[in-house]
């Protein structure tokens, strides 16, 4: 009962029968395509952990189903960078100290990609509450507030 | 002048994780690997009546199912406990239980299939028969006559009475007292919540009867003892432990867990490789929880307002087993701190260890520490009330004397270095706190619930000596291993038995390192967490791995180092005492001397060729050194938090909150305030929102991220961070532990300030977690109208 998706992800198109036809986004791109950069920290939709980008909007993945995305272009994490250039929005967090243990950090990354597109002069309090549903343990986001906004200001 | 200790560097790991390119655990994967499910009891107590798993395993893609007694079978022991107070009642706790499950989410079948789908649908399929028991919870009400027994041999659910302090001083103190103040209060049961579920994969290596198990650990090696000595049998030379990268423990990942049994004997019984990944519902079920501390105080004081003695009486509820250090939190890492900041002659603290039918608890970030502080500083915040004095100028009245150090308290600790009064000024200075006095009148004045909280908090560091944790319980030692390893090209690998998830130690390591061996930064590689590289190792829990681990760097480096000046002056020609690193050309010199001397790579590669060496000396440059401190590090701290309360909704904003901490000498600072950050930002999140509850049938009521209430980015201001620096004495780096003291200060400074804002009404006391429903109800109680 498989049933073939296919979907651009980070500019290369991928064509995979999968066995699942229930299966999520988050899993087709980590355990299909084998980019794990994709971090799953919860099964509720909460934490933020597998933000990606589907067709320019930053969805979580974990619940999208891979057949929601079957033509879709998809932007993760590892597409970020260009040949090991961090982007601006990486190099502000690497700047600003915006990641401890790191696990939230990629769907953090693409989740503030998308909330500062177009607002280069983001406010203190529209980054938190963009980022209300990214869920870090271990900053207390202070860091990663400073990073969202020399981000911005960088793009 | 150093170039490296003391100075903010970017961290080396983060390239890594920010391209999404970190090895977890979950991302890794063996070639034929299958995976592992666990069916959980969804009963708080029951005996397990049968297990049919036939249309499981009829499952096409299911590899096998195994029940509790197939592992017992199979040989797996139970888990044991690393902590043994005196006279400790051990409660059996099998990987997958064979009998009587006794909280929600204990294992009682394990699935193995070819997809984790697979794995999933297959747990449906599994029939058990359930005969349900009485359920016991509450850490107090566990202990009484009619509470059901969870363990035999166990009476009264309680598996350990522990005390410590001066009790007739604790007995003059209160004959004598000129006043009295005492409080009951409730320390809430959290679940930590680490972001990275934890995982296990692990390989049987049949030719070779090896296993590999790669673990989400804060510490491999004290696993792999376990595992060796206790559940798997596999003898420690043929069992190796990874922990790569590891998202984040705050002590949930100290232990050592059932799943960490049964994925390594999966992959035996099956030989192929076998991994298992938590899923969060599963997490909240199985990784140990922290606090839940029920508690009497009473504190004494002369007329003046002096404190003159502590009485604290405990119910500990440690879940329904005794997880690997549980028995150790609330009693060497708690009651050993109710001296505070404060001299205080006659302290008593007396506790129950209980047993419930709900998740076991252990250390949580601050661990004992935290539940020490609120009850101190709560109890002391009642005090400055009783007197009608401000909470600043009570405490400033109590504190220990910046001459007293080294400080003897009257429960075992004897207190490193520190300027208390200092912290106070400095935290004064930092907040204005004269003007927020004066605005907080004026608000009063218009009705406002606004709230001025300030608490001042110690913690215990970097455990320490191995002699004295044995002496309070410890089954292990905790030391710290380190090696520096030169090699021939000048390239340095530093081994380190600690183990960094997300405290940045390959920057601060590398630091120290650096410093020592007069090179750069990028040269010095560190390594930690993988038991097949790096000598036995003790992890990093209690903010030990600067103190103890970081030391344990410095001494191999010195050794290094000390090596290298008899090298070189033995090719130069020279006497040893005439050698130097130079921090100039960071070349090794002799005094006097106008050439260039010998780079750091020409010494070190004359160590290995061997061609030319003094004739005492071994060639190599690799050096080990096991540090033992003398004591622990006692960091402390003096916060403050502004809140104001909406009458009309009960709902708290976090309106400023200021930090003052002595962490000892810093080594990176950018790294140290990010922990104290983001440790403050977890005790705001006790105070104001995350509660562990169960429901009276021992049901899990917070069970998601949907329902327990994590803290998000909105929650908070920008927290305001100051230091003054005594070094501790203890250890070469003169550092103290900066990983808990944010959580430690974070809750009860929440929590006086809530109170404070609430004084008008006539609110001493509310328990946490001061939700907006709460705190609306307590106005509604306390109002006139």
């Amino acid at each position: 009962m498989g049933v073939n998706v296919t979907m651009n992800i980070n500019g290369k198109t991928h064509s995979v029968e999968i066995a699942e036809p229930r299966m999520l986004l988050v899993d087709f791109i980590r355990e299909e395509i084998g980019l794990t950069g994709t971090n799953i920290g919860c099964d509720t939709t909460q934490c933020g952990a597998c933000t990606v980008h589907m067709d320019g909007m930053a969805v979580k993945s974990c619940t999208v189903l891979a057949v929601q995305a079957d033509g879709s272009d998809v932007a993760t994490i590892e597409g970020v960078a260009n040949d090991g250039v961090l982007n601006p929005m990486q190099q502000a967090f690497w700047d600003e100290h915006g990641l401890q243990c790191g696990f939230c950090t990629p769907g953090m990354i693409m989740a503030a990609t998308k909330l500062v597109e177009g607002n280069p002069d983001i406010s203190d309090e529209e980054i938190r509450h963009g980022l209300e549903g990214n869920i870090c343990r271990c900053t207390g986001y202070q860091n990663i507030v400073k990073a969202v906004k020399v981000a911005a200001q960088a793009a | 002048m150093p170039r490296f200790v003391g100075k903010s560097f970017k961290r080396v790991e983060d390239p890594r994780f920010l391209q999404g390119k970190g090895s977890y655990v979950s991302n890794l994967q063996r070639p034929g690997m299958a995976y592992v499910a666990i069916l959980r009891s969804p009963h708080a107590h029951a005996k397990i009546v049968s297990i049919d798993a036939s249309a499981a395993e009829a499952l096409d893609g299911v590899v096998a199912v195994f029940k509790g007694q197939d592992l017992i079978d199979g040989g797996v022991g139970q888990l044991p406990c690393g902590w043994v107070v005196p006279e400790l009642k051990l409660p059996e706790r099998w990987p997958v239980i064979p009998d009587v499950v006794k909280h929600v989410g204990d294992a009682v079948a394990v699935v193995v299939a070819d997809s984790p789908y697979i794995a999933e649908d297959a747990l449906d399929l599994i029939e058990v028969d359930y005969e349900p028991l009485p359920v016991s919870l509450g850490a107090r009400a566990t202990t009484e006559y009619r509470a059901p027994q969870l363990h035999e041999g166990i009476p009264n659910n309680t598996a350990y009475t522990w005390a410590l302090g001066d009790e007739p001083a604790m007995r003059k103190a209160f004959a004598e007292a000129g006043h009295v103040v005492t409080l009951d209060l409730v320390n809430q049961r959290l679940i930590p919540n680490a972001m990275e579920p934890r995982a296990c994969m692990a390989e049987w290596h049949s030719t070779m009867e090896e296993m590999t198990v790669w673990t989400t650990s804060q510490n491999p090696h004290p696993i792999r003892l376990l595992l060796s000595a206790y559940t798997l049998g596999i003898p420690e030379n043929k069992l190796r432990v990874i922990s790569p990268d590891v998202g984040g423990g705050f002590g949930s990942k100290i232990f050592h867990y059932p799943e960490e049994v049964i994925v390594p004997w999966v992959a035996r019984a099956i030989n192929r490789p076998a991994k298992w990944v938590s899923t969060r519902s599963e997490a909240f079920m199985t990784d140990s929880q922290g606090r839940d501390h029920v508690t009497n105080v009473k504190m004494a004081m002369q007329k003046d307002g002096v404190i003159t003695g502590l009485h604290v009486q405990t119910w500990a509820d440690q879940g329904a087993y005794l997880s690997t250090f549980a028995p150790l939190i609330p009693t060497a890492l708690s009651i050993t701190l109710f001296s505070g900041l404060y001299k205080i002659p006659g302290i008593w603290g007396e506790m129950k260890g209980t047993l419930t039918n709900t998740v076991p608890v252990d250390a949580y970030r601050g661990a004992g520490r935290p539940e020490a502080s609120y009850l101190l500083e709560r109890v002391v915040e009642l005090g400055a009330k009783k007197m009608g004095m401000d909470p600043i100028a009570f405490r400033r009245l109590n504190l220990i004397p910046a001459e007293d150090f080294p400080y003897q308290t009257p429960v075992a600790f004897q207190y490193d270095s520190g300027n208390y009064q200092g912290l106070f000024d400095k935290l004064e200075e930092l907040s204005d706190y004269n003007q927020l006095r004066e605005e907080q009148k004026a608000k009063r004045a218009k009705g406002k619930l606004w709230g001025v909280g300030v608490a001042g908090c110690i913690e215990a560091s970097g455990p320490a000596p191995s002699a004295l944790a044995g002496s309070l319980g410890s089954a292990v030692g905790l030391w710290e291993s380190g090696t520096v390893r030169v090699h021939p090209t000048g390239k340095v690998t530093a081994l380190t038995g600690s183990h960094s998830h997300g405290q940045g130690h390959e920057t601060t390591f590398a630091q120290i390192v650096a410093e020592e061996l007069n090179i750069d930064l990028e040269d010095v590689e560190v390594v930690h967490g993988d038991t097949g590289r790096i000598p036995f190792g003790m992890g990093t829990y209690g903010s030990r791995s600067a103190a103890v681990g970081g030391s344990a760097l410095v001494r191999s480096a010195e050794r290094v180092r000390e090596k290298m000046i008899k090298i070189a002056a033995h090719q130069m020609e020279s006497r040893p005492e005439d050698v130097y690193f130079d921090d100039e050309t960071r070349n090794i010199k002799v005094r006097g001397a106008t050439d260039e001397g010998m780079a750091f790579g020409e010494v070190a590669l004359a160590a290995y060729t061997a061609h030319d060496l003094p004739p005492d000396l071994e060639p190599g440059l690799d050096e080990t050194a096991f540090f033992d401190p003398s004591n622990f590090t006692f960091p402390n701290s003096a916060h403050l938090a502004v809140v104001s309360i909406d009458r009309e909704t009960g709902e708290i904003t976090l309106e400023k909150y200021v930090g003052v901490d002595d962490v000892g000498k810093v080594i990176n600072p950018l790294i140290v305030d990010g922990q104290l950050v983001g440790g403050v930002a977890q005790g705001v999140g006790q105070a104001l929102w995350e509660h562990g509850i169960y429901g009276e049938d021992g049901q899990l009521l917070t069970g998601s991220m949907m329902d327990y209430a994590m803290p998000r980015a909105d929650h908070f201001p920008h927290i305001k961070t100051g230091r003054i620096e005594t070094p501790s004495p203890t250890n070469p780096l003169g550092v103290k532990g900066a990983g808990e003291m944010g959580t430690i200060a974070g809750t009860v400074t929440i929590a006086n300030a809530v109170m404070d804002a609430l004084a008008p009404l006539g609110v001493d006391h509310v328990e946490m977690p001061f939700t907006a429903e709460k705190i609306w109800q307590t106005i509604q109680s306390h109002s006139d109208s």
